[in-house]
Protein backbone atom coordinates (compact mmCIF):
# COMPACT_ATOMS: atom_id res chain seq x y z
CA UNK A 1 0.00 0.00 0.00
CA UNK A 2 2.90 1.99 0.08
CA UNK A 3 1.90 4.00 -3.57
CA UNK A 4 -0.83 5.52 -1.91
CA UNK A 5 0.01 8.75 -0.54
CA UNK A 6 -1.58 9.13 3.25
CA UNK A 7 -0.63 12.02 5.67
CA UNK A 8 -1.72 11.42 9.67
CA UNK A 9 -1.68 14.55 11.64
CA UNK A 10 -2.26 15.09 15.16
CA UNK A 11 -1.35 18.69 16.03
CA UNK A 12 -2.46 21.60 18.16
CA UNK A 13 -2.20 24.43 15.01
CA UNK A 14 -5.04 25.38 12.59
CA UNK A 15 -4.50 24.23 9.01
CA UNK A 16 -5.33 25.19 5.81
CA UNK A 17 -8.20 22.94 4.64
CA UNK A 18 -7.59 24.49 0.82
CA UNK A 19 -3.86 23.66 0.76
CA UNK A 20 -4.33 20.30 2.53
CA UNK A 21 -6.54 18.75 0.19
CA UNK A 22 -4.91 20.89 -3.24
CA UNK A 23 -1.47 18.69 -1.95
CA UNK A 24 -3.48 15.68 -1.45
CA UNK A 25 -4.98 15.66 -5.17
CA UNK A 26 -1.57 16.69 -6.08
CA UNK A 27 0.27 13.64 -5.13
CA UNK A 28 -2.92 11.23 -6.17
CA UNK A 29 -2.32 11.67 -9.71
CA UNK A 30 -5.13 9.69 -11.09
CA UNK A 31 -7.65 11.18 -8.71
CA UNK A 32 -10.97 11.81 -10.22
CA UNK A 33 -12.43 12.55 -6.93
CA UNK A 34 -11.86 14.36 -3.57
CA UNK A 35 -14.42 13.86 -0.46
CA UNK A 36 -13.21 15.59 2.41
CA UNK A 37 -15.16 15.97 5.80
CA UNK A 38 -14.84 18.95 8.36
CA UNK A 39 -15.54 18.36 11.99
CA UNK A 40 -15.78 21.69 13.67
CA UNK A 41 -16.49 23.36 17.16
CA UNK A 42 -20.56 23.67 17.14
CA UNK A 43 -21.58 26.92 18.44
CA UNK A 44 -23.70 26.61 21.49
CA UNK A 45 -24.79 28.35 24.49
CA UNK A 46 -23.39 27.21 27.07
CA UNK A 47 -19.96 26.24 25.44
CA UNK A 48 -17.06 28.52 24.49
CA UNK A 49 -14.44 25.92 23.86
CA UNK A 50 -13.28 22.13 23.35
CA UNK A 51 -9.77 20.87 25.00
CA UNK A 52 -8.94 17.46 22.85
CA UNK A 53 -6.99 15.17 24.84
CA UNK A 54 -5.31 12.45 22.79
CA UNK A 55 -2.87 9.37 23.89
CA UNK A 56 0.25 9.91 21.92
CA UNK A 57 1.42 6.91 19.43
CA UNK A 58 -1.57 5.16 19.91
CA UNK A 59 -3.84 7.67 18.55
CA UNK A 60 -1.23 7.84 15.46
CA UNK A 61 -1.11 4.10 14.92
CA UNK A 62 -5.30 3.38 15.43
CA UNK A 63 -5.50 6.33 12.87
CA UNK A 64 -2.85 4.60 10.60
CA UNK A 65 -4.78 0.77 10.93
CA UNK A 66 -8.54 3.10 10.19
CA UNK A 67 -6.73 4.04 6.91
CA UNK A 68 -5.21 1.32 5.91
CA UNK A 69 -8.65 -0.96 6.78
CA UNK A 70 -10.20 1.95 3.82
CA UNK A 71 -7.50 0.93 1.66
CA UNK A 72 -8.25 -2.76 1.77
CA UNK A 73 -11.64 -2.38 1.07
CA UNK A 74 -11.85 0.35 -1.43
CA UNK A 75 -10.11 1.64 -4.56
CA UNK A 76 -8.95 4.30 -2.59
CA UNK A 77 -6.00 6.53 -3.87
CA UNK A 78 -4.86 8.66 -1.28
CA UNK A 79 -6.14 9.97 2.15
CA UNK A 80 -5.42 12.57 4.99
CA UNK A 81 -6.45 12.73 8.58
CA UNK A 82 -5.47 15.57 10.63
CA UNK A 83 -7.00 15.92 14.16
CA UNK A 84 -5.96 18.84 16.48
CA UNK A 85 -5.45 18.70 20.12
CA UNK A 86 -5.81 21.04 23.30
CA UNK A 87 -7.85 24.18 23.44
CA UNK A 88 -10.42 24.56 20.11
CA UNK A 89 -12.62 27.81 20.07
CA UNK A 90 -15.87 27.59 18.89
CA UNK A 91 -15.70 27.87 15.14
CA UNK A 92 -12.56 26.10 14.58
CA UNK A 93 -11.84 23.00 13.05
CA UNK A 94 -11.23 20.05 15.01
CA UNK A 95 -10.28 17.14 12.48
CA UNK A 96 -10.29 16.98 8.51
CA UNK A 97 -10.56 13.58 7.11
CA UNK A 98 -9.66 13.39 3.13
CA UNK A 99 -9.83 10.42 0.62
CA UNK A 100 -8.90 10.74 -3.30
CA UNK A 101 -10.31 7.70 -6.05
CA UNK A 102 -10.64 7.36 -9.47
CA UNK A 103 -14.22 7.83 -8.90
CA UNK A 104 -16.72 9.55 -6.13
CA UNK A 105 -18.30 6.48 -4.54
CA UNK A 106 -14.72 4.89 -3.13
CA UNK A 107 -13.61 8.71 -1.89
CA UNK A 108 -17.35 9.48 -0.17
CA UNK A 109 -17.17 5.38 1.27
CA UNK A 110 -13.76 5.97 2.57
CA UNK A 111 -14.31 8.89 4.30
CA UNK A 112 -17.39 7.82 5.70
CA UNK A 113 -15.73 5.07 7.16
CA UNK A 114 -12.33 6.65 8.30
CA UNK A 115 -14.80 9.24 10.38
CA UNK A 116 -17.11 6.57 11.17
CA UNK A 117 -14.28 4.25 13.01
CA UNK A 118 -12.06 8.03 14.35
CA UNK A 119 -15.19 8.95 16.22
CA UNK A 120 -15.36 5.69 18.59
CA UNK A 121 -11.91 3.65 17.72
CA UNK A 122 -9.21 6.89 17.94
CA UNK A 123 -7.56 7.52 21.27
CA UNK A 124 -9.24 11.47 21.47
CA UNK A 125 -11.60 13.05 24.63
CA UNK A 126 -13.03 16.23 24.55
CA UNK A 127 -13.94 18.33 27.46
CA UNK A 128 -16.20 21.08 27.27
CA UNK A 129 -15.55 24.80 28.51
CA UNK A 130 -18.62 26.61 29.16
CA UNK A 131 -19.12 30.27 28.10
CA UNK A 132 -19.96 31.23 31.69
CA UNK A 133 -16.59 30.36 32.53
CA UNK A 134 -14.82 27.93 34.34
CA UNK A 135 -14.15 23.79 33.46
CA UNK A 136 -17.42 22.05 32.10
CA UNK A 137 -17.13 18.17 31.88
CA UNK A 138 -16.02 15.97 29.45
CA UNK A 139 -18.15 14.77 26.95
CA UNK A 140 -19.83 11.20 26.90
CA UNK A 141 -19.93 9.03 24.32
CA UNK A 142 -22.78 8.79 22.09
CA UNK A 143 -24.20 4.93 21.75
CA UNK A 144 -25.35 6.07 18.20
CA UNK A 145 -21.41 6.39 17.10
CA UNK A 146 -21.30 3.14 18.22
CA UNK A 147 -24.04 2.12 15.92
CA UNK A 148 -22.66 3.79 12.89
CA UNK A 149 -19.31 1.03 13.27
CA UNK A 150 -21.83 -1.71 13.02
CA UNK A 151 -23.39 -0.89 9.48
CA UNK A 152 -19.86 -1.23 7.99
CA UNK A 153 -20.14 -4.84 8.64
CA UNK A 154 -23.14 -5.34 7.02
CA UNK A 155 -21.95 -3.65 4.44
CA UNK A 156 -19.42 -5.34 3.21
CA UNK A 157 -17.16 -4.43 0.26
CA UNK A 158 -19.34 -2.18 -2.32
CA UNK A 159 -16.95 -2.49 -5.64
CA UNK A 160 -17.48 1.16 -6.87
CA UNK A 161 -17.44 2.59 -10.50
CA UNK B 1 7.44 -2.62 36.09
CA UNK B 2 4.60 -1.70 34.19
CA UNK B 3 4.25 1.79 32.94
CA UNK B 4 0.22 2.34 33.22
CA UNK B 5 -1.31 5.65 31.86
CA UNK B 6 -4.50 7.65 32.26
CA UNK B 7 -6.53 9.59 30.41
CA UNK B 8 -10.02 11.99 30.75
CA UNK B 9 -11.48 11.47 33.84
CA UNK B 10 -9.79 8.46 34.63
CA UNK B 11 -6.59 10.45 34.83
CA UNK B 12 -8.24 13.47 36.78
CA UNK B 13 -9.96 10.73 39.63
CA UNK B 14 -6.59 9.22 40.21
CA UNK B 15 -4.67 12.35 40.22
CA UNK B 16 -1.69 11.39 37.68
CA UNK B 17 -1.15 11.09 33.98
CA UNK B 18 0.85 8.09 34.24
CA UNK B 19 3.30 5.99 36.66
CA UNK B 20 5.02 2.84 37.01
CA UNK B 21 4.02 -0.58 39.26
CA UNK B 22 4.67 -3.90 39.82
CA UNK B 23 1.70 -5.82 39.46
CA UNK B 24 1.80 -9.12 41.34
CA UNK B 25 2.35 -12.23 38.94
CA UNK B 26 -1.11 -13.51 40.16
CA UNK B 27 -2.96 -10.77 38.34
CA UNK B 28 -3.05 -12.68 34.63
CA UNK B 29 -6.33 -11.04 33.14
CA UNK B 30 -7.37 -7.29 32.33
CA UNK B 31 -10.10 -7.81 34.42
CA UNK B 32 -8.09 -8.97 37.42
CA UNK B 33 -5.85 -5.80 37.25
CA UNK B 34 -8.70 -3.23 37.32
CA UNK B 35 -10.01 -5.14 40.15
CA UNK B 36 -6.15 -4.90 41.71
CA UNK B 37 -5.36 -1.31 40.89
CA UNK B 38 -8.92 -0.14 42.23
CA UNK B 39 -7.62 -1.58 45.97
CA UNK B 40 -4.60 0.63 45.71
CA UNK B 41 -6.51 3.94 47.51
CA UNK B 42 -9.78 5.76 47.28
CA UNK B 43 -8.94 7.61 44.30
CA UNK B 44 -8.10 4.36 42.55
CA UNK B 45 -11.61 3.02 43.67
CA UNK B 46 -13.19 6.46 42.41
CA UNK B 47 -11.87 6.27 39.13
CA UNK B 48 -12.23 2.96 38.36
CA UNK B 49 -15.42 1.83 40.05
CA UNK B 50 -17.39 1.65 36.80
CA UNK B 51 -15.81 -1.34 34.68
CA UNK B 52 -18.53 -1.35 32.31
CA UNK B 53 -17.42 2.60 31.65
CA UNK B 54 -13.42 1.55 31.22
CA UNK B 55 -11.50 0.94 27.95
CA UNK B 56 -8.16 -0.83 28.46
CA UNK B 57 -5.39 -0.77 25.80
CA UNK B 58 -2.18 -3.24 26.39
CA UNK B 59 0.96 -1.86 24.47
CA UNK B 60 -1.47 0.40 22.69
CA UNK B 61 -3.88 -2.37 21.29
CA UNK B 62 -7.60 -2.02 22.06
CA UNK B 63 -8.62 -5.24 24.53
CA UNK B 64 -11.85 -6.45 26.31
CA UNK B 65 -11.95 -7.10 29.90
CA UNK B 66 -11.47 -10.86 29.42
CA UNK B 67 -7.75 -10.37 27.43
CA UNK B 68 -4.69 -11.75 29.30
CA UNK B 69 -2.33 -8.98 30.53
CA UNK B 70 0.45 -11.10 28.49
CA UNK B 71 3.43 -9.01 30.22
CA UNK B 72 2.32 -6.09 28.35
CA UNK B 73 4.50 -3.29 28.90
CA UNK B 74 2.00 -0.18 28.71
CA UNK B 75 -1.10 -0.22 29.82
CA UNK B 76 -3.48 2.12 29.24
CA UNK B 77 -7.03 2.84 31.09
CA UNK B 78 -9.39 5.59 29.86
CA UNK B 79 -13.55 6.47 29.32
CA UNK B 80 -15.41 5.16 25.59
CA UNK B 81 -13.25 7.66 23.15
CA UNK B 82 -14.73 10.97 22.07
CA UNK B 83 -12.94 12.01 18.81
CA UNK B 84 -13.31 13.41 15.57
Amino acid sequence: MSDHPVKISIQQEQFDIQAETEFLVKKSPNAGALVSFSGICRADDTLSALELEHYPGMAESQIQKIVDEALAKWPIQGALVIHRVGKIAVGETIVLVAVTSAHRHAAFDGANFIMDFLKSRAPFWKKEYLAEGGEGSWVDAKESDEDALSRWDQNADRTNS
Amino acid sequence: MTKLLYFSWVRERIGLASEERDIPAEITSVEQFLNWLSQQGDQYENALTDAASLRVALDQTHVTADAPLNGAREIAIFPPMTGG
